[in-house]
């Protein structure tokens, strides 16, 4: 792993590059561009290792240009601490293809949780967190009371009927919820 | 795939931004405002009322102080000063936020009743920056707002099971919003830059009107539960200064790692 990788913590995740391979000039030809996102497909999230920064959502822009290979990333959360993380991680298996790497994160667009993957979702199904559900899957209804209606089903049993026990849960992008059901506790993402 | 999408965009440098000496001034209102509000949040880290509030206060703070970090990158850029050292190493004098924060972290009703009134207003802020023509901090603005949402909820929630439960919750609630009361409306102290703003296409509308405005998305919450609606501020020319006695305790704190051993990196 790069020197930059070892940067991690909340008073460093903001947007800011690092950088892969040291600069030589490259002699091997360059990649195409689906050969970087294939190899992208292989860096998983830090905090959702099931979960590939493709289908998470994350990559903005993929460019290679025959000095260096430029991708660009979409934050989850503004404040998320695996952001340097991730860049590095990048980096590392991009620099595989001999040649400079530039990750850089950008909120031109916001990311949002509509932006992961039918098999992202169903990894974290499969991991036992429920994906994100619609925008107004929250669970707080009219008023600002909590909604005890049913609206993000159990990642275990299948069952509608769940509550909400917390917006927040033990990273920023969950929620913990509640089924009466199969009287599990489980984590979802957060709709954003 | 686009060819826009294909092709990264020729980013202006941020030091290009127009009316570049206001919206320093402004972003370091905005910047203080999260940061102050995120350390005091994270005062009920292990001591919360709750478990599950107990989670709830850490991750907002850590919303809170990533959003900080996000505006203090904004503002580092447009004025070429060190992020960390705007964070830091700043005179306790020399913060900007408003005097809401100012009350020490108090009791769970004082903690519920100052983040309700800061998210309302904050939400009213934001609102005013999304359509903004400075690209860096609009569309951080717009991915802000989505994150603000949650607090709000938790906030409104909290507001709402206080000032329906007679006896003590309500006492505290109403002792907490009396308190706060000549320093409600803080976040909406005008700036001297603002005129700059405006015709820049910055801001989309003076403090004061955003102050109106704030009211009247809080009057319906306030009538509902009969709450005091907040006054005027009592002193707008020193919403945002003379930072009293709990905020330089707080600063004490939060400085405290960064005095021990400057330069200090992870």
């Amino acid at each position: 792993m790069s020197e930059a990788g070892v940067q991690v913590g909340v008073a460093r995740a903001r947007a800011g590059a690092v950088g892969g391979v040291p600069p030589t000039t490259p002699t091997t030809p360059a990649p195409d561009e689906a050969a970087v996102r294939s190899a992208l497909a292989e860096v998983m999230d830090p905090e959702l290792p099931m979960l590939s920064v493709v289908d998470l959502g994350i990559v903005h822009r993929v460019e290679v240009d025959p000095d260096a290979i430029r991708v660009q990333i979409l934050p989850t959360f503004i404040g998320c601490p695996a952001l340097e993380l991730i860049k590095a991680s990048i980096a590392t298996r991009l620099g595989a293809f001999g040649r400079p790497v530039e990750v850089t994160a950008t909120f031109e667009v916001p990311w949002t949780s509509e932006r992961i993957s039918p098999a992202g979702r169903q990894a974290l199904l499969e991991a036992g967190i429920a994906p994100p559900g619609g925008p107004d899957s929250t669970g707080i209804g009219p008023g600002g009371l909590i909604d005890l209606e049913p609206c993000v089903p159990c990642p275990h049993c299948g069952s509608r009927r769940t509550t909400l026990e917390n917006l927040f849960g033990p990273t920023q992008c969950r929620t913990i919820r509640y089924c009466t059901d199969c009287r599990q506790p489980f984590e979802s993402i957060k709709a954003i | 795939m686009t060819a826009a999408e294909r092709s990264l965009p020729a980013t202006a440098p941020a030091a290009t931004a127009p009316a570049a000496t206001e919206l320093a001034e402004l972003l370091r209102t905005m910047a203080d405002d999260e940061f102050v509000i995120g350390f005091s949040d994270s005062e009920w880290t292990g001591i919360a009322p709750l478990l599950e509030e107990d989670v709830a206060m850490s991750s907002i703070a850590q919303d809170e102080l990533g959003h900080a970090a996000a505006l203090y990158g904004l503002l580092g850029e447009l004025t070429g000063t060190d992020p960390d050292a705007l964070a830091y190493d700043r005179e306790p004098a020399d913060y900007r936020h408003c005097r809401l924060l100012d009350h020490g972290r108090g009791d769970w009703a004082m903690t519920i009743a100052r983040r309700y009134l800061y998210d309302s207003a904050d939400v009213v802020r934001l609102e005013a920056l999304a359509a903004g023509t400075w690209a860096p901090l609009a569309e951080l603005v717009s991915k802000l707002l989505r994150e603000e949402r949650y607090h709000r909820m938790h906030a409104g929630a909290w507001l709402d099971r206080l000032a329906r439960s007679d006896g003590e919750p309500r006492d505290r609630l109403l002792a907490a919003l009396a308190e706060l009361a000549p320093d409600a409306a803080t976040v909406f102290t005008p700036l001297p830059g603002e005129p700059a703003l405006r015709e820049a296409g910055i801001l989309a509308a003076s403090m004061t009107e955003l102050e109106t405005s704030w009211r009247a998305s809080i009057a319906p919450t306030f009538d509902a539960l009969d709450l005091p609606m907040p006054p005027p501020a009592n002193d707008p020319a020193r919403g945002r200064t003379d930072h009293g006695e709990p905020f330089r305790w707080l600063w004490a704190e939060f400085t405290s790692v960064r005095r021990a051993d400057p330069g200090a990196t992870w």
